[in-house]
């Protein structure tokens, strides 16, 4: 195989697993969900992303046809990630707003803080519409 | 010389995804909020996504990458539900 190749997917390979890890340990260590929500977007986006091109570069420079699997990946993982951490995100806030899931370490004890204007804010107002019919 | 490079960079990112599985999975039984659960499922899912595009890379073979796309995609799905229902208690209404 050619060397310049080989270099950039060992150091592609390298970054990826470094990213992974520390998204994962910021999983396992910062303080709260709304802390802890941060790290994991680093694994997704940025660590499967050098794995996902180490690959894309090994395959045709080893001789094998390309693939368009990788391609596909790193682009569901890039356009799903954001969509998921809003649904784990709305969900602890919608239990906290209950008093369900209260975490010192978010700042929010007691329900969130009213905002400027309005009544409450816009996503425990469609909950509660929603919920009374 | 650049022979070794590639088995090491390989060896050192299967082992750094299979350390970053075992603390998404300290954070899965540990918890505390269901929230930390579906988060720690996710990220669990993406290590595994990881490890088989890492692996494909190890064997030299694309035969695993139908399953990462399938892992990707029931992640995503997973996810989604698990928060609808937390947020509605139902997930199809």
């Amino acid at each position: 195989m050619n060397p310049v190749a080989e270099i950039a997917i060992a150091i592609l390979l390298v970054m990826g697993g470094i990213f992974i890890l520390v998204g994962s340990w910021g999983l396992a260590r910062l303080p709260s969900l709304m802390t802890r929500l941060h790290g994991p977007t680093k694994a997704s986006t940025l660590g499967v992303g050098a794995c996902l091109i180490a690959s894309m570069i090994y395959f045709p420079a080893s001789g094998q046809p390309w693939s368009a699997h990788e391609m596909l990946i790193t682009i569901f993982l890039l356009l799903t990630a954001p969509i998921s951490a809003n649904m784990i995100a709305k969900a602890h806030l919608h239990r906290q707003g209950h008093s369900i899931d209260p975490n010192p370490a978010d700042g929010i004890p007691e329900g969130l803080p009213a905002p400027p204007t309005g009544d409450d804010w816009a996503t425990f107002r469609g909950a509660e519409s929603s919920r009374d019919d | 010389m650049t022979g070794s490079i590639l088995p090491w960079a390989l060896g050192f990112a299967l082992a750094c995804v299979s350390l970053a599985m075992l603390l998404s999975l300290f954070r899965l039984l540990r918890g505390p909020t269901l929230g930390d659960r579906i988060l720690s499922v996710d990220t669990l899912t993406i290590n595994v996504i990881a490890l088989i595009v890492v692996f494909g890379v190890a064997e030299a073979t694309q035969t695993y990458f139908e399953a990462a796309l399938l892992l990707a995609m029931v992640a995503f799905v997973g996810t989604v539900a698990y928060c609808k229902f937390l947020l509605r208690g139902d997930i199809v209404e």
